[in-house]
């Protein structure tokens, strides 16, 4: 359902951040992207919905070229696709309910949206989504009163109260801690799911996307150089990704922390 | 041990001169002191102004601590109502300006060609003092308040467009680019995601110009743009110095209470 072909991007500081990349990613897929800071993973998943405007190089949803539409058309195609973030990114000082209720904006008219009078369905669908990732009694909150965890949560209603066919997620664990990162992990990919949503998933935290992830991309200075199942990370490969490091001892002290982790939740 | 040459075990220290060359050195301090000498020369001190001056501020102090708030208490009501009247108005006008133009001074979320623009307005209103647009708009639209109020709402766009502009190019970006991702517009964008991270500021900054603006409405009246400055500079004319008093009295208890009032709003917002 999207495709990209030989995305290349050049930063005007002269940073090539991709060089070449091309991906294929099916109906209802959750990938894993992994690879060192300043791999360009962010690089890649902004330029899908153009965030970041690519170099060259052509990206496809479905059979729109979404690197050749226009501002206008640009807007709509993004309706279909959420965005999840590192840092969260939610407007601090509104509430957790007009957070997720900005999911809609590409949706509702400039005064709909101005007086918050968003269609009853949105807000249902609003109340439903805030259930579901376990806020029903922080609605009227502000978002700088929530936790981490919490954020992100608002961050998830958010991008799925667009109701995306795609969904575009850049470390959406990496301030948290090791607890709540897998409760995250693990919402994220159940929901997409229950949606069947197509999913790529920035991460550096190569055993929590081995734990969720069926389909593995490792991206390294820009290039593909791995493509493939979980279990297929070796540590040759995961050398070729990272840089040489004694994989087998990290690996080893993960997995003697998984069960204690299990247990706890 | 052996490597200690100096015949003595104090060196001397000191900072040098900023001219190295003696000669200019003492050139330019002597230049100086000349220039002084003749500037000061030619200011001719008229002996028997100063002491008429003295006198007539002699009177001016004397009526001030008589000051008569009767005899032209009419006058006196009209020009306040018509100063804090200029000052609502034109503090109001000057917001409504100030957010669109702040916004397009705000080089995150314009192009360049608006961004341009609006600084461009905002240093316009910067560069002239408020008497010195009073003055236009006075011969423009002729003496009176519209005048003031022109000139205190002009003014006004270059304090809170600017400030506004530079809180704006401060916000945290993330938010913003998060909103946009949804698909939503320019204006969406901007309620949304960037109007929340300043709106209290915005605020803040508006009821701050308010004194200002008081306190401004009655130097423009001086140069004729009504309000409460014009009513003194009436009184002035006529040599009432006991009424001028009044009046000085009641501008000093009026801008001293809007200030109290706008530090408790201000502290209140944040
Ligand atoms: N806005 C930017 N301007 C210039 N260079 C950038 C920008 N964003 C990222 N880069 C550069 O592009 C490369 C890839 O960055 P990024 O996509 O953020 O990697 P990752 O998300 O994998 O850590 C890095 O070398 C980085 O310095
Ligand atoms: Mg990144």
């Amino acid at each position: 359902m999207l495709r990209i072909e030989q995305l290349v991007k050049r930063y005007p500081t002269g940073d090539t951040a991709l060089r070449g990349v091309s991906l294929s990613v099916a109906e209802g897929q959750v990938v894993a992207l992994i690879g060192p800071s300043g791999a360009g993973k962010s690089t890649l998943i902004r330029c899908v919905n153009r965030l970041v405007e690519p170099t060259s190089g052509k990206i496809w949803l479905r059979d729109t070229e979404i690197t050749a539409l226009h501002p206008r058309q640009l807007r709509r195609i993004r309706r279909r696709i959420g965005m999840i973030f590192q840092e969260y990114a939610l407007v601090e000082r509104l509430s957790v309910m007009e957070n997720v209720l900005s999911g809609r904006l590409g949706y509702v008219n400039f005064w709909q949206s101005w007086f918050r009078r968003f269609p009853q369905t949105d807000i249902d669908q609003a109340f439903t989504l805030l259930d579901r990732v376990g806020l029903s009694d922080f609605i009227d909150k502000r978002a700088d009163e929530l936790s981490g965890g919490q954020r992100q949560r608002v961050g998830i209603a958010r991008a799925l109260i667009q109701s995306p066919d795609l969904l575009l997620v850049d470390e959406p664990t990496a301030s948290l801690d090791p607890k709540t990162s897998r409760q995250i992990m693990r919402l994220i990919t159940e929901l997409a799911r229950e949606r069947g949503l197509a999913v790529i998933i920035n991460i550096h935290d190569v055993p929590l996307a081995q734990m969720f992830v069926q389909r593995i991309v490792g991206l390294r200075a820009g290039e593909i150089v791995y493509d493939g199942p979980p279990d297929g990370l070796t540590p040759d490969r995961l050398s070729e990704i990272y840089g040489a490091e004694d994989w087998g001892a990290s690996q080893a002290t993960t997995a003697e922390q998984e069960p204690s982790l299990t247990a706890q939740e | 041990m052996a490597e200690i040459t100096s015949p003595s075990p104090y060196r001397r220290w000191r900072k040098p001169p900023l001219i190295k060359n003696p000669w200019l050195r003492w050139g330019v301090v002597i230049g100086a002191l000349v220039y002084l000498a003749l500037a000061i020369s030619s200011v001719s001190v008229d002996s028997a102004r100063i002491a008429r001056g003295l006198e007539r501020g002699g009177r001016m102090i004397a009526a001030f601590l008589q000051p008569d708030f009767v005899s032209r208490w009419d006058d006196i009501q009209i020009g306040v109502l018509e100063s804090l009247t200029m000052t609502v108005v034109s503090t109001i006008a000057g917001v409504l300006l100030s957010v669109p133009i702040g916004l397009g001074a705000a080089r995150n979320i314009v192009p360049t060609p608006i961004y341009l623009i609006c600084r461009g307005i905002i240093t316009l209103s910067r560069t002239f003092q408020e008497v010195v647009i009073a003055i236009v708009f006075v011969v423009m639209f002729g003496f009176g308040p519209l005048a003031g109020v022109c000139t205190l709402a002009f003014a006004t766009i270059g304090f809170l467009a600017k400030l506004l502009a530079e809180d704006i190019e401060e916000i945290d970006p993330a938010p913003l680019e998060a909103i946009r991702a949804t698909g939503a517009g320019w204006l969406k964008t901007i309620t949304y995601a960037v109007m929340p991270q300043v709106s209290a500021r915005l605020v803040g900054l508006s009821v701050y110009r308010f004194d200002i603006n008081l306190r401004e409405s009655a130097i423009v009246g001086i140069v004729g743009a009504g309000g409460i400055g014009s009513t003194l500079q009436t009184t002035f004319n006529r040599y009432d110095y006991d009424v001028a008093g009044a009046i000085l009295i009641i501008i000093i208890t009026l801008v001293m209470m809007t200030e109290l009032v706008s530090a408790q709003i201000r502290k209140r917002l944040q």
